[in-house]
């Protein structure tokens, strides 16, 4: 069985983004980029499902332009066997990713398509609902524990509630939550060997996909800030200053 | 003129507190407001809906495979009665059910999904956070109905004083039977919930066990308070998942919040931004956490918590 891996490339999660001034967005140029952190975890996951026998090739696959190559380099270093590409310079929404991950499943007939449940720039938390929409195909989000059985997955989900349990036919659509796994470290001789490993480039054209009407950010601004506030020396001072909010 | 759709998220014939919220933001809209309930039998949560200040009408559609409110089961229908209804916004509470569920229905009537609106500046004009909240973009649709989920920290809850009719709807939509619910395992608690609660009391990392965390409910108890954590302590094993607050937990407003043993990242932050009070205990005084708290006591939380839960 196949797995398909959709990875993104976003500001790294440890950069505390700058809103420019004008309003345009966030300063992204310069700034270090990774591989969305739950896309790791998405990655890791298909490797250890291969490592149990459950899967037998992966693939990952962006959509994005050509800085994103490094992003499907770091998934083929992670151990996928192969990479998509699919090129397209401008913003890439959700729904627009969603109907070109649709159309390159498609071609590919995976058992079980892994995606991170939310891109730490954008937030949206979308496109693996969205994409199961489009392929009229189960989905489990926010999987905190995948078991592969046969023709069906058991998913474990992180709700609000507690952990919710779920089972899918496959193929399924499956997005990752923080305790599905610990991304492993890469390390030099899998980061050589990826080098090596085949990219093959696409575009939303080449799939005969057309764009989606985009949510348009008209603008972008700094959230009203916390200002510092007191720093108190006892808990007896700490208790006097909630009586005197009247929070206590 | 405008007609949302707030489809109401229910458990054990209740429904959730997110809704009241929901409608909320559908107020900013204007125009009508239908509360759609999907449910095997959804007769108490439709009462309880009716009651929602501003929602000019519950809509009821009971059918067996509603059981679990699972998203692939009730986005078809979503959709069809979003059709049937003339809906030009479809609005789904920011909880994991409104997640997962709006941008399925998203897709299914092909259109994009705002995520997380935390204003309406026009009926299809919003502010929604990006960037772990360190960015708030403004953002205009053209496409109909608008789809969204709602930031529940930003929105108070309408009253319960409305009267609005239920009226029973259906819908032909073929639902797939590829999804089956096995069981929730919910931490049943007595505290008040993480969500709506007043007053949160969240341990860290530093908490170093789960035995520990409990000099974090013996304070949250004297204060009638719901207990949160952060990442690391959850990741730790220390407490359950549901507990975790932040970017990609849960998004909080309560009127107090205290952070003990937590370092302050982005990531938690973005959880506790709009809490009307922060206070910080951690033994690090350069931990960022100080620069957003309120009030701030460096020490260590194993003497200064118990204290101050005595003293309270
Ligand atoms: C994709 C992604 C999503 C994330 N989402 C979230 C999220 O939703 N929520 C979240 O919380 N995190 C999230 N994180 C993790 C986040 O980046 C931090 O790693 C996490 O918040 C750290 O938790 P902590 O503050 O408990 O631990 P630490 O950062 O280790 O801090 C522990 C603190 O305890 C203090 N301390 C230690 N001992 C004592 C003592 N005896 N008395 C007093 N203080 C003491 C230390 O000084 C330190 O400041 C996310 C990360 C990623 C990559
Ligand atoms: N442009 C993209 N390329 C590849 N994968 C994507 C892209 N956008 C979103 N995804 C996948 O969808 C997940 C959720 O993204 P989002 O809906 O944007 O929060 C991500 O974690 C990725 O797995």
């Amino acid at each position: 069985m196949k797995a398909l891996v959709a990875v993104k490339r976003v500001v790294d999660f440890n950069v505390r983004v700058q809103v420019k001034s004008d309003g345009s967005g966030v300063v992204t140029e310069g700034v270090k980029h990774s591989m969305n952190p739950f896309d790791e975890i998405a990655m890791e996951e298909a490797m250890r499902q291969k490592e149990k026998g459950k899967i037998t090739e992966i693939v990952a696959v962006t959509i994005g332009g050509a800085k994103c190559e490094e992003t499907l380099r770091t998934a083929l270093a992670f151990g996928a066997d192969r990479a998509i590409h699919v090129k397209e310079e401008g913003e890439v929404q959700p729904l627009t990713a969603a109907r070109a991950l649709a159309a390159v499943f498609k071609k590919e007939n995976p058992g079980v398509f892994l995606l991170g449940k939310q891109a730490i720039d954008d937030d949206n938390n979308q496109t693996p609902q969205m994409l199961a929409a489009l392929l009229d195909l189960p989905q489990a989000t926010f999987a905190s524990k995948v078991e592969i059985g046969d023709g069906k997955a058991k998913v474990t989900r992180e709700v609000d509630a507690g952990l919710e349990t779920l089972e899918v036919t496959l193929p399924a659509i499956v997005s990752t939550d923080l305790r599905l796994n610990e991304p492993r470290y890469l390390k030099l001789p899998d980061i050589m060997k990826a080098k090596k490993k085949p990219i093959d480039a696409t575009s939303l054209g080449d799939l005969g996909v057309q764009a989606a009407p985009p949510v348009k950010v008209v603008k972008t601004t700094a959230p009203a800030g916390r200002s510092k506030g007191q720093m108190l020396k006892t808990v007896d001072d700490l208790v006097a200053a909630l009586k005197t909010k009247g929070l206590v | 003129m405008s007609k949302t759709l707030v489809i109401a998220q229910h458990a054990d014939g209740k429904l959730n507190a997110g809704v009241a919220k929901a409608v909320a933001c559908a107020q900013k809209i204007g125009g009508d407001i239908e509360v759609l309930v999907l449910a095997k039998d959804g007769s108490s949560v439709a009462a309880e809906a009716a009651k929602l200040a501003g929602a000019t009408k519950v809509l009821q559609l009971d059918n067996a495979a509603n059981d679990h409110n699972l998203a692939a089961i009730v986005a078809p229908q979503i959709a069809d009665v979003a059709k049937s209804r003339g809906a030009t916004h479809v609005f789904g509470p920011g909880s994991t059910f409104g997640k997962d569920l709006m941008p399925r229905v998203a897709a299914l009537l092909g259109v994009p999904q705002v995520s997380d609106v935390m204003a309406v500046h026009a009926p299809n004009k919003f502010d929604r956070p990006t960037y772990a909240g360190n960015a708030i973009t403004t953002v205009e649709t053209s496409a109909s109905p608008v789809v969204a989920t709602v930031r529940l920290a930003s929105f108070q809850a309408v009253a319960a004083s409305g009267s609005a009719a239920v009226e029973k709807v259906s819908s032909g939509a073929t639902l797939p039977t590829h999804t089956t619910f096995v069981g929730l395992a919910a931490q049943k608690s007595e505290r008040p919930d993480l969500q709506s609660a007043g007053r949160v009391v969240s341990g860290g990392r530093a908490l170093a066990s789960s035995d520990n965390f409990k000099i974090i409910y013996a304070l949250a108890d004297k204060l009638g308070a719901a207990v949160g954590a952060s990442r690391a302590a959850v990741d730790s094993g220390y407490v359950p998942n549901d507990m975790q607050v932040g970017q990609t937990g849960k998004i909080i407003a309560p009127e107090l919040y205290f952070a003990i043993g937590i370092s302050g990242a982005i990531q938690h932050l973005a959880g506790i931004k709009d809490a009307r009070t922060i206070v910080a205990i951690n033994k690090d005084p350069e931990a960022p956490i100080f620069e957003i708290a309120d009030f701030g006591l460096v020490g260590d939380l194993f003497q200064i918590v118990p204290e101050l839960t005595s003293k309270l």
